[in-house]
């Protein structure tokens, strides 16, 4: 019997066991979904070492320093976050490595937890850095595992690019054994690693030729292959698109692409050669399809294939008309099911008071994105991490004094340690009026309560050294700084009113632990002869409240769900008839 | 148990389709990466797509489950899913477009307003069961009580499950030794007695 061990992993399990594999010593990320488990995966491989960084630039720098030693590395983000890691990683491009040295970007096609579905294969051309693009489980730990050796082999910083269809999808693996491999150890070469201008202007010609021997080697890539089969119709595809494919069209003839920079050309003339019609099917942008016409080929592409949003065998079939299976019934309007605060959320609180103080507040990205929708309604922006700092400060010079009276921003905890931090040192510096909210739940809640500086703990659970934001905005130079009780409505509000009146820069800090930190206290009961039907409590927009109608009330009385309440109070704390009681003392 | 992959594989040419839905929060990943080890278990390529992230906070929820001979995508087409596990009946009724004719929907029967609902902007649907019966095989199930009864009502996930492996040809012991790979050691007797009476419960067949 085959002596090969097969196992069910995720795309980001996958790439984990391929760093293992390759005798990786080094991983640091921050999270971001979908690449969050790709670091939560490696910290159980002891043998490599492995933080949460502060954010995407930082660790991608920090890897680099590991490189230079000679230690091979992987850094892991979400899409938006190589935006952040953007600046180290075109000069890296530049440098090349020393132990190898692997990023791995996630893309969000769809959107299912980001605010943009940017493709990120146009950083590799940009930054001249060769892709792989792993199709599923399988093939995500084969090139995590490859990428390694061809980066020391071609000097060259490796992207590995996937996407949620691939992070998040989970398929058989083939595992094999880790391979130690000698930390090289530090040697000075300023020519390679200070990139003057005189040194950059050879390095630039060092990386226009290292990407020639990479297009040549893209030619007889293993995993560039072509699988002929009908020949009236070739598909050139890539990463999860090509498995769509292989379902809507089994028996054409398929140039399946993996490494898709530099592209091999001759592969791809060979190929467009032998079929009578050309397709290119790729999720996103027409970035395949752009450069086969630049080089001559006729080729359809995004004419058919949608450029926004997730491709999928049903999108596929319906943009080349192909019969599709008819749904067994239409369906009309179904309430939405969004996300919401979970019942207890610390932060709900902070805004409800924003919300009833009719506050502008610029917002930032995490659970408390959340805010935005009804019944809170208590977010006006959402840019980027960190940007609601800045966008507020922003504010606050163009809309003047009077405006700036009624203007929050509100930050978490990870993201101020995150971005948050330049910006408000930039307010404080520039003379602002910021009034800066810092949500404090002690953990990195959205994507699955990663530790960061402020909870004091490391990736592997053990100690780290613990910083407090109201201690980081001292540093900044704030003079206004309360830390408070979020599950405390009259001290909250309290807290707003007074930052709102002082003249200068704010910083609260509402510190409450996240609902998955504490044990829930005693869930609380709705008394039905006090309850009037007012709805007060339904303003909270807590998802273990609703309306009941009952005979003895004409009016329909409030509800509170057993299984989802926690005890926070904030609802008592609202009743003006004192209806609300807990189902038991502490 | 190798005698038992031969046998399995070679049966089904094609690829069952199943999608599992629900609230973020019920426990479905648990219970898609139960399926998945017995499909894999018994001999199957398989696999599945899920959603983390934001969705999870309460939100709607779906994961894809395929298995085969060969499985190349993740995603189930629009109307080709053999089977819709739903852990909530809205959510039954929001993905039921996956299902395939004659297709068969497991539905727990239970009710989790969203917040559409809860402010009165919405109504919940009242004749969910109604519609899809027109249209499909329900079997309603009260995975909640069973699971209540077990002493855990966290145990639902694996009383649904249950129901479902009625449907499919994986033999018990797969199964069990796919809750064993998948489930916490001081959990596993309470998991194995949700998943029995989940296949037993004798509600419509």
């Amino acid at each position: 019997m085959d002596k090969i061990e097969r196992k069910i992993l995720s795309g980001n399990e996958a790439v984990a066991r391929g760093a293992w594999e390759a005798g990786c010593h080094f991983a640091a990320a921050y999270p971001g979904t979908p690449s969050t488990e790709i670091l939560e995966n490696i910290i159980k491989y002891q043998e490599i070492y492995v933080e949460w960084s502060v954010n995407e630039k930082v660790a991608l720098e920090v890897c680099a320093g590991a490189s230079f030693i000679g230690a091979r590395a992987i850094t892991a983000m979400k899409h938006v976050g190589l935006n952040v890691a953007a600046d180290p990683m075109f000069t890296l491009g530049y440098t090349g490595v020393t132990g190898g040295l692997v990023i791995v970007t996630c893309d969000d096609p769809g959107m299912w937890s980001s605010q943009n579905e940017q493709d990120n294969r146009h950083y590799g051309r940009h930054a001249k850095i060769p892709i792989l693009e792993p199709s599923d489980s399988n093939e995500a730990k084969i090139f995590a595992k490859m990428s390694f050796d061809l980066s020391e082999e071609f000097n060259s910083v490796f992207l590995l690019r996937l996407t949620t269809r691939i992070s998040h999808s989970s398929g058989v693996v083939e595992l094999g054994e880790r391979k130690e491999v000698q930390v090289k150890g530090y040697v000075k070469d300023i020519k390679k690693r200070l990139v003057l201008p005189a040194h950059a202007r050879i390095l630039h010609q060092v990386v226009e030729g290292r990407l020639k021997k990479l297009a040549e080697y893209a030619e007889s890539f293993p995993y560039n292959k072509i699988e002929w089969g009908d020949k009236n119709l070739g598909v050139i595809s890539s990463g999860i698109a090509y498995n769509y494919a292989k379902e809507v069209f089994p028996e054409v003839s398929f140039l399946k692409l993996s490494l898709t920079y530099p592209l091999p050309k001759n592969l791809i003339k060979k190929f467009a050669r032998s079929v009578k019609r050309l397709l290119v099917i790729e999720e996103g942008d027409p970035i395949l399809e752009q450069e086969i016409k630049a080089m001559g080929i006729k080729v359809t592409g995004k004419e058919k294939v949608p450029i926004c949003g997730e491709l999928d065998p049903t999108v596929l079939k319906k943009s080349f008309n192909k019969k599709i299976h008819k749904p067994i019934l239409e369906l009309k309007d179904i309430p939405e099911r969004p996300p919401v605060l979970c019942p207890g959320c610390p932060e709900r609180g902070v805004f409800y008071v924003i919300n009833k103080l009719k506050l502008v507040a610029t917002g930032d990205i995490g659970c408390y994105t959340l805010g935005a929708l009804p019944p809170l309604n208590a977010m006006d922006t959402c840019i980027c991490m960190g940007a609601s700092v800045t966008n507020a400060h922003g504010m606050d010079k163009a809309g003047g004094k009077d405006f700036s009276k009624k203007l929050v921003a509100v930050i978490g905890d990870s993201t101020f340690f995150h971005m948050g931090v330049p910006g408000l040192l930039n307010a404080v510096y520039n003379k602002g009026n910021l009034n800066l909210i810092i949500l404090d739940n002690l953990t990195t809640a959205m994507t699955g309560h990663q530790p960061h500086p402020g909870t004091g703990k490391l990736a592997r659970g053990e100690e780290g050294t613990r910083i407090l934001p109201e201690d980081i905005a001292r540093g900044c130079g704030v003079e206004f700084i309360r830390v408070v009780d979020p599950m405390d409505l009259k001290e909250t509000e309290q807290a707003i009113k007074d930052a709102l009146n002082f003249d200068g820069v704010t910083v609260i800090v509402f510190r409450s632990p996240c609902i998955f930190l504490k044990k829930p206290k005693p869930y609380l009961i709705v008394d039905i002869e006090k309850c009037n039907g007012c709805k007060l409590c339904l303003r909270l927009g807590c998802p273990a409240i609703s309306l009941r109608k009952i005979e003895s009330k004409e009016k329909p009385v409030a509800y509170i769900e057993p299984t989802l309440c926690n005890g926070c109070n904030l609802c008592t704390q609202l009743c003006q008839h004192n209806a609300i009681y807990p189902s038991k003392k502490e | 148990m190798k005698k038992i992959k031969k046998q399995l594989a070679l049966e089904i040419d094609g690829v069952t389709s199943i999608i599992i839905c629900g609230v973020g929060g019920q426990g479905i990943l648990l219970s898609s990466d139960i399926l998945c080890t017995s499909a894999f278990l018994s001999g199957y390529d398989v696999k599945k797509s899920e959603i983390h992230g934001m969705a999870q906070r309460g939100g709607s929820v779906i994961t894809h489950v395929r298995f085969g001979k060969k499985v190349y995508s993740p995603l189930v087409e629009e109307g080709n899913a053999d089977f819709i596990l739903a852990f909530e009946k809205l959510e039954a009724l929001r993905y039921s477009y996956f299902l395939k004719e004659n297709g068969i929907v497991i539905v727990n029967d239970l009710q989790l307003p969203p917040m559409s609902v809860l402010t009165g902007a919405k109504e919940y649907p009242a004749d969910i069961i109604e519609i899809l019966s027109k249209f499909a095989t329900v079997d309603i199930i009260p995975a909640q009580e069973i699971a209540l009864k077990l002493g855990n009502v966290r145990v639902a996930n694996v009383v649904l499950l249950g129901r479902l492996a009625r449907h499919l040809k994986f033999p018990d012991e797969i199964w069990i030794d796919a809750i064993k790979e998948n489930v916490k050691a001081q959990y596993l007797d309470l998991n194995i007695k949700a998943f029995e009476q989940g296949k037993i419960f004798k509600g419509n067949p």
